[in-house]
């Protein structure tokens, strides 16, 4: 028989205000096997956790039971804390009365009898708890990084000079993300690509950082500290060791018709191509969807005229396979389809672009060489409008339910800058509020109205109609003055809500990372750990983890990197001891557990079984400890009966159950 | 193909001709209408005051007659079809006007917005389809320029009549190809033509019809085609633009106008 210990936690006011604690501790007390029960404002705290050791010590307690928060919160602190006092980590059962009961209920009555009935479920279980051992594995000293704009370069960067070798793999031909195709960045008004490309460089100089571009990650097995993930290089075309990257086969390349990415489709480009000036690596790729040669077989001019003779049309996708102790997801984002907001009329004018687009035609590489004009005639405007919040905070379901927030900013940064280079362009920003937390951020949009003389109205445009003179009529509202608003627009600028990049779905599933209703990164939790990902080994980078400024992102891709060294200085982890196992006696070999075992872990082995004195040989299911992560599949998969899970064995389970029914 | 029918009751008055050749072009795509024997006028404007039950019953009654015949039920005006489905949509998922009305109409079987609402060029697009459509065309409308005219109880709000994008529709202009014309697009489509302000406020419709009449022919329609009674009214009352019934249209391309009349 176990002593048992329980403890009832009121977390201040959290499980208190709709738990009676006291009567829970004087239930608790009356179920079989409980030799001590008591409450305390706060368990987890230094006073509470002693009341914990002691009574351990002094009572002899084998099993204890906290009536707490969730044990994804405090589970390792109790486990902790019974180690420190004697007893085995695995003796400790958590009943979740806060998340599971307190928080979502209201009367106290009920919350107080599933409180109880939880305790009472728990303390079931412990009964039937064995003291566990946890194993250890080994730690690749090795980071991979996946999407190689500013968050991804930022990461390995940190990594990289903290020792440890990282490889960044980019989907695009060349790193830099969205920050290249910046112009100017808030709030300091620097050149975007002045702060970004020497860091693009310092990243490729790097002698513990390899660069994969052009690449996807396609495969991912394995766990912390120990994946193997496989790399698709697309085949580039272009001998990468040969290539002087002179440009001169983009010069020549008679196929120049297809959409500039890098342009936001402002502009074309050549089929084989860099994306941008300073790319990195400096390196073209033929787009072999567009290239004459690949759908045609004649031309070959590139060939033809590369001295370095690079151009290999021959080559083929290659798969590159190698070992890691962590992920870095660091995918970026991209702005909304707008084909369900047409009331901005986006598809019905050339000159209703989005502020990335905006972005391109200010800067001095871009469709317009940096001159402001309107795409659809190449003329000034006279009249702006930007408007802001299109699709973010979105009630109908149409876009986005939360806010972008970067927009607020950037949109006083392009105002700005309009105004300041072109003093007789008026300036017109619609929004709902305008959102400014940041540093300096706010001083900086004072400025843009201010000193600039940007016009800013409180209230959301509900059409922008193309006038057959090629002009743009804006109706909005404005609030303050509770009228409305008509504005005749030469250009209407939306500040388009941004998303995760597609990438990031199944990237998530490939790494089994939880992401939310919006495709964002879930971190393992909210605001104690935002740089990991619920699942070991895997962190969040960027813009993939939420809506973020480049300040912002380069600080979170610090304390990302600041994790990961964490874990790669590490030379070996704890596993964790509750895994499966296959009793030997029930198994018959059916293979249904390793088809829904999502880690690989379960492979068969014929051996021979003493059965009730019967020998013979028989096919059995056997678990790889070390790849196990415990998530029970198979126990409930096998239709014998034979897979259980130390630590959450079916009898424990069907324990706690029949607790619940009593 | 068979529907139960509402014309509604401007359809019988000012608006004969949506309704005539409304059923000319079903008889000639073999859509069967079926008008219940006993209908009233819908209301023509959905009340928006939620604790007002009794303008909502006319339309009950109808919807509840199509389920007792097993019927989809089709309507063309875009007033009744506004009404007619918000109604229905109240009917299937507001429980408080659903066990009101039910109380008070004393229904052979309780209503609970079982019925299909389609606009007829709901039945057009979806049932007959565009492609079909085109090769019964006898008289194809080539070379004219057509402005589609949605207005705003079409098309909104759009969850509820799920009929187009309110925003950016296209129904109308594939109808109009169908038919062998030019469709127009302008961005007025589908604004409010002032609609009942216009027995208060001529000058505000004005200056709204102004606005969508300036849009139509600034982009190059010749004509414009609705599907409503009132904006058909508005418009013509601000404009020498010839305005047109979709139906009319439909009938002339079918070569049916002519019996109709």
């Amino acid at each position: 028989m176990q002593k048992i210990g329980v403890f009832v936690c009121h977390c201040g006011t959290n499980i208190a205000a709709t738990v009676d604690v006291l009567r829970v501790v004087e239930a608790a007390a009356k179920e079989p096997g409980v030799v001590h029960a008591q409450d305390y404002p706060y368990m987890c705290s230094e006073a509470g956790q002693a009341l914990i050791a002691s009574a351990i010590r002094d009572k002899g307690l084998t099993g204890i039971v906290v009536c707490s928060c969730s044990p994804r919160m405090h589970e390792a602190t109790f486990r902790k804390c019974a180690e420190r006092a004697g007893l085995n980590p695995y003796m400790v059962e958590i009943a979740n009365i806060r998340e599971h009961c307190s928080w979502i209920h209201k009367d106290m009555e009920e919350a107080t009898q599933k409180a109880i009935i939880l305790a009472r479920a728990a303390i079931a279980k412990v009964h039937l708890n064995t003291p566990l051992a946890a194993g250890h594995s080994q730690v690749t000293k090795r980071a991979l990084v996946i999407g190689g704009g500013i968050a991804g370069i930022q990461t390995a960067l940190d990594i990289a000079e903290a020792g440890y070798p990282v490889d960044i793999v980019e989907k695009n031909p060349s790193i830099g993300g969205r920050m290249a195709q910046l112009d100017k960045t808030f709030p300091t008004l620097d050149c975007s690509a002045c702060i970004l490309t020497p860091k693009m460089v310092e990243a490729a100089a790097h002698p513990n950082i390899r660069i994969f571009t052009y690449s996807e990650v396609e495969r991912v097995t394995g766990f912390v500290g120990d994946f193997t993930v496989d790399i698709r290089k697309h085949a580039r075309s272009v001998d990468m060791d040969k290539c002087t990257g002179c440009g001169l086969c983009q010069e020549k390349c008679p196929s120049r018709k297809t959409p500039d990415e890098f342009n936001r489709a402002l502009g074309t480009r050549s089929a084989i191509y860099t994306p941008f000036a300073q790319a990195i690596p400096n390196v073209p790729v033929i787009d072999r969807e567009h290239c004459i040669k690949f759908k045609t077989g004649k031309c070959g001019l590139c060939q033809t005229v590369c001295a370095a003779g690079a151009i290999d049309y021959t080559q083929s996708d290659e798969i590159v396979s190698e070992k890691y102790g962590a992920i870095v997801v660091a995918t970026g984002f991209d702005t909304i389809k707008l084909d369900r907001f047409g009331e901005y009329a986006y598809d019905q004018s050339k000159d209703v672009i989005t502020s990335l687009e905006l972005e391109r035609i200010m800067n001095a590489a871009g469709p317009t060489g940096g001159h402001l004009e309107r795409l659809s005639d190449g003329r000034m405007p006279r009249e702006m409008v930007f408007i802001q919040c299109v699709g973010s905070r979105c009630s109908d379901g149409r876009g986005k339910s939360y806010c972008s927030k970067i927009c607020c900013m950037y949109t006083a940064k392009h105002a700005m800058l309009i105004r300041d280079k072109y003093p007789d362009v008026n300036v017109t920003v619609f929004y709902i509020d305008v959102r400014t937390p940041g540093k300096n951020f706010d001083e900086f949009y004072r400025r843009a109205v201010e000193q600039y003389g940007v016009n800013y109205i409180k209230g959301q445009v509900g059409k922008v109609a193309p006038l057959p003179d090629g002009r743009l009529r804006v109706s909005g509202s404005d609030l303050i003055d509770g009228k409305a608003v008509e504005i005749t627009a030469d250009m209407v600028v939306l500040a388009t809500a941004i998303e995760p990049d597609p990438s990031a779905r199944r990237l998530a599933s490939m790494l089994t990372a939880s992401i939310d209703t919006n495709d964002f990164l879930t971190e393992a939790h909210p605001k104690l750990r935002p740089v990991e990902s619920p699942t070991a080994g895997v962190y969040l980078s960027g813009v993939s983890q939420g809506p973020k400024d480049i300040p912002e992102t380069v600080s979170q891709a610090g304390a990302c990197a600041a994790k990961v060294i964490g874990l790669l200085a590490k030379d070996r982890l704890t596993t964790n001891p509750c895994t499966a196992h296959s009793d030997q006696l029930l198994c018959n070999g059916c293979s249904a557990c390793a088809n829904v075992c999502p880690y690989g872990a379960i492979s068969y082995e014929q051996r021979e079984v003493n059965d009730h004195g019967v020998r013979g040989e028989r096919r059995i299911a056997v678990v790889n400890n070390a790849l196990c992560q415990g998530c029970g599949a198979c126990t409930v998969t096998c239709p014998s009966g034979a897979m259980d899970l130390q630590g959450f064995s079916n009898r424990q389970l069907i324990a706690e159950v029949d607790a619940i029914c009593r | 193909m068979k529907f139960s029918y509402y014309p509604g009751c401007t359809l019988k008055n000012k608006a004969k001709d949506l309704d005539r050749y409304a059923r000319a072009c079903a008889a000639a795509l073999g859509i069967e209408l079926i008008e219940p024997d006993d209908w009233q006028c819908c209301g023509g404007v959905y009340p928006l005051g939620k604790d007002e039950i009794a303008p909502k019953l006319a339309a009950v009654r109808v919807l509840a007659d199509a389920a007792e015949q097993g019927n989809q039920l089709v309507t063309v005006c875009s007033a009744c079809h506004h009404v007619l489905k918000r109604v229905n949509d109240d009917m299937k998922n507001d429980a408080d006007t659903r066990e009101r009305a039910n109380r008070y109409m004393d229904l052979q079987r309780p209503y609970t917005g079982q019925t299909g609402v389609l606009h007829l060029l709901e039945v057009l697009r979806d049932r007959v389809g565009f492609d079909t459509l085109k090769e019964k065309v006898v008289n194809p409308l080539t070379g004219k320029k057509i402005g589609a005219y949605y207005g705003c109880l079409l098309l909104r709000p759009g969850d509820v009549m799920t009929l187009d994008d309110p925003e950016n529709p296209r129904v109308m202009e594939d109808l109009i190809r169908a038919l062998g014309a030019e469709p127009v697009v302008y961005p007025y489509r589908n604004e409010c033509c002032g609609g009942y302000v216009s027995l208060g406020d001529k000058e505000l419709t004005g200056r709204m019809c102004d606005r969508i009449l300036e849009s139509a022919v600034g982009f190059g329609a010749q004509m414009l085609l609705t599907a409503c009674p009132l904006c058909m009214y508005n418009l013509r009352a601000h404009s020498d633009l010839p305005v047109y019934y979709f139906t009319e249209l439909l009938a002339e391309a079918l070569g049916v106008k002519e019996a109709a009349q």
